[in-house]
């Protein structure tokens, strides 16, 4: 006979011990599938074009983009055509801005089942960052295609995009879990979070390479996570001609330490008020 | 082995109204509040939900939780569904827990309901195969086999509850919480629901019912825990614990006795003071139950301070929305003399058994002289609840429509033709 599971139910406020509840959200996958899998279901119901707007949005962000910074301001993109350099750049970008985005409103959206059902409170915003992944694959048919048509082939370098993807996966995760923790209690961050946003695109270098910086500026982009993974996602998918000779292992690895320690801070502070999350949302 | 379910010590559950009313505060808010340093005077408003409650459930007693609106019994089922932290104590759960706080949690309009039965399903805590083993069952429950690719924000309310309901009660917990699932569907899907909500039981699953149907709870439950502003007030077999219930009910918002026995301090005027004021059942005293079927006295004793002034009484029966069920004097009293003395009168409104509809009702007492003008008037100078009784056992569990509840008589005859 199967053992009965005993669950104990108390306070635990300064009873935290050290485990950050991820055996839980493992128990809790299939939860953390559907409601992903919701997420995506639901999104583009009801309209016309469908999931066109995935592939639409980047595109007529680039052609924006190609006009205002490739033509007239004339940014140099190496030896790339700049179209090509601004999707490769505004793919991850959207990703993380959209993943950022969802979970960031996730534990507020769901109100109304954090305060009717238990499950870890981890899955929401979770959930978020899983569910803007099908976009993304979605949008990268559109980089390929234009690759196609500009005849670039991919180098070996490719291998690495997973990893990136996860990089920004993890960024945006250690943010959103910050900023969803604090929007239980303060709608502020729904107000802030668009200039966030904005502000933070335009210190990441999206449509203009890092080499744009004078070099002994350089330093400060690689505090910013997403420049590593913006600058690492060209240079998988374009070869060493997308980014100039900026992109560096230490680059990379202050990215990777940085994307760390706000996931593991965020996990914590999540964790230490999710327990209120049903009284004051 | 252990023949524990659940085992709750000293739970208490702390709420801050004052901080809870500011919740929807900005940072800026809590940066000034940090300033002021004033988080101090906020502490006078805290509000215990639940305090020291203790109490244990064997394993497959399907046990009933009553109390008035607010009194705590929402915040115990979130506390041992694990959706909110007690403030103090603790409590163990000894099985697999699945907790049902409304029917329908996390369905989406935009899905059909196919993917909304996966969908709660997942939520509610059932496997991926456990719902599709349980799939066929579950849309023959619902009946809604037709609509099952239409999105459910196009379903009736009716066809939404009945998917929502049929995805719960094929969640299969060795223990299981709900809370007032029963309010919602037409009869025959309640009956149904009922049905199912019996054969747990009988599959030897324990169960905490929270409910204000009584006539459910006497229905499902062998025992009761009463709960009432936030501490367990009693507990014991259902029949003791709802008539005790019922009783302390009657005297909430007009004790169903009002008795003033100083004229001088009495309410009313210089023509007429009120002495008693009381309800009961017609071969009855005032605090007896009242149930839908009870012939019922209001009895109403008054000084009449002027002599030969001819006083009656006039009663306006409102029920528990403020509507008018109806309102009553004397036709034509012989009792009453012609030119009556100054001094202590009673008169009795007699109100037949099912007529009233049950809940809450209370009366506006008018004495009226010589038949034109008001001298005094009270509003809500008595009250009383009115009992649905057991009688309609696996019928409609909810209230019936309307003001009044009357049997009326009803015949049907064969007219004979051809069809």
């Amino acid at each position: 006979m199967e053992a009965t599971k005993i669950t104990l139910i108390r306070s635990t406020k300064g009873r935290r011990g050290l485990g950050l509840g991820l055996a839980d959200v493992w128990a809790y996958r299939e939860l953390l599938y559907f409601l992903a899998w919701r997420d995506v279901k639901v999104r583009y119901k009801q309209t016309l074009l469908g999931v066109l707007w995935v592939v639409l949005q980047p595109l007529v962000s680039m052609v924006i983009f190609t006009v205002l910074f490739g033509i007239l301001l004339q940014v140099d993109s190496g030896d790339v055509p700049y179209p090509v350099f601004a999707l490769a750049g505004l793919l991850p970008w959207n990703y993380f801005s959209q993943a950022l985005t969802r979970s960031s409103t996730s534990v507020v959206n769901s109100a109304h089942l954090v305060t009717k059902i238990y499950f870890p409170r981890l899955v929401i915003p979770l959930s978020g960052i899983l569910s803007s992944l099908v976009d993304f694959a979605i949008a990268f048919g559109a980089l390929v295609v234009l690759m196609v048509v500009y005849r670039i082939a991919p180098t070996p370098a490719l291998l690495v995009l997973p990893a990136l993807v996860l990089l920004a996966m993890v960024t945006a995760l250690g943010f959103g879990l910050w900023l969803s923790a604090l929007n239980v209690k303060y709608r502020d961050v729904n107000y802030l979070l668009p200039f966030l946003i904005q502000i933070w695109m335009y210190v990441t270098p999206v449509v203009y390479g890092s080499n744009l910086l004078p070099e002994r500026f350089r330093f400060l982009l690689s505090l910013n996570p997403m420049t590593g993974v913006v600058e690492g996602f060209r240079w998988a998918i374009l070869g060493p001609a997308g980014v100039g000779d900026y992109l560096s292992a230490p680059l990379i690895g202050v990215s990777v330490a940085i994307s760390l320690g706000v996931l593991i801070s965020g996990l914590i502070f999540f964790r230490d008020t999710e327990r209120t999350f049903a009284d004051i949302v | 082995m252990n023949d524990i379910a659940i085992k709750i010590e000293n739970i208490g559950k702390m709420y801050r109204i004052g901080a809870a009313q500011a919740r929807h505060d900005t940072l800026r808010d809590a940066l000034v509040a940090r300033l002021r340093r004033d988080g101090r005077s906020r502490e006078n408003e805290i509000l215990w939900a639940l305090k020291d409650v203790s109490f244990e459930v064997e394993r497959g007693e399907v046990v009933g939780v009553i109390g008035r609106n607010g009194a705590g019994k929402s915040t115990l089922l979130k506390i041992l569904s694990r959706i909110t932290e007690p403030t103090m104590g603790h409590a163990e759960i000894h099985g697999r827990v699945g907790s049902l706080l409304e029917v329908g949690t996390g369905f989406h309009p935009e899905l059909t309901g196919r993917e909304n039965i996966y969908l709660n399903g997942a939520i509610l805590g059932m496997r991926r195969v456990e719902i599709d083993r349980k799939f066929d069952e579950i849309v023959a429950f619902s009946e809604i086999e037709r609509f099952l690719d239409t999105p459910v924000k196009r379903y009736s309310s009716g066809m939404y509850v009945r998917l929502a309901f049929a995805v719960a009660a094929h969640l299969e917990p060795e223990i299981l919480l709900v809370d007032e699932v029963l309010a919602v569907g037409d009869a025959a899907f309640q009956k149904k629901c009922l049905g199912k909500m019996g054969d747990v039981a009988k599959e030897g699953r324990t169960v905490l019912f929270v409910s204000h149907n009584m006539v459910a709870v006497q229905t499902l439950c062998q025992r009761v825990f009463w709960i009432d502003a936030g501490r367990l007030k009693a507990q014991g077999g259902v029949n003791e614990i709802v008539t005790a219930y019922l009783r302390a009910g009657l005297g909430e918002d007009g004790a169903n006795e009002r008795v003033w026995p100083d004229m001088a301090t009495a309410p009313g005027n210089e023509t007429v003071r009120l002495h008693r004021i009381a309800v009961r059942p017609e071969d009855g005293v005032p605090g007896d139950v009242i149930t839908m079927q009870t012939p019922l006295c209001i009895e109403v004793e008054y000084w009449n301070l002027l002599p030969e002034e001819h006083l009656h009484a006039t009663l306006h029966i409102f029920n528990d929305q403020g509507i008018v069920a109806f309102t009553t004097g004397p036709v034509a009293d012989p009792v009453m003399h012609r030119r009556p003395p100054a001094g202590l009168f009673r008169s009795v409104c007699h109100i037949p058994g099912s007529l009233l509809n049950s809940g809450f009702h209370h009366a506006g007492l008018f004495l009226v002289r010589g038949s034109t003008s008001t001298t005094y008037q009270q509003d809500g100078v008595i009250g009383f609840e009115v009992i649905d009784n057991a009688e309609r056992k696996f019928a409609w569990y909810g209230k019936e429509p309307g003001v009044l509840c009357p049997r009326l008589h009803w015949s049907t005859e064969y007219l004979g033709g051809r069809v």
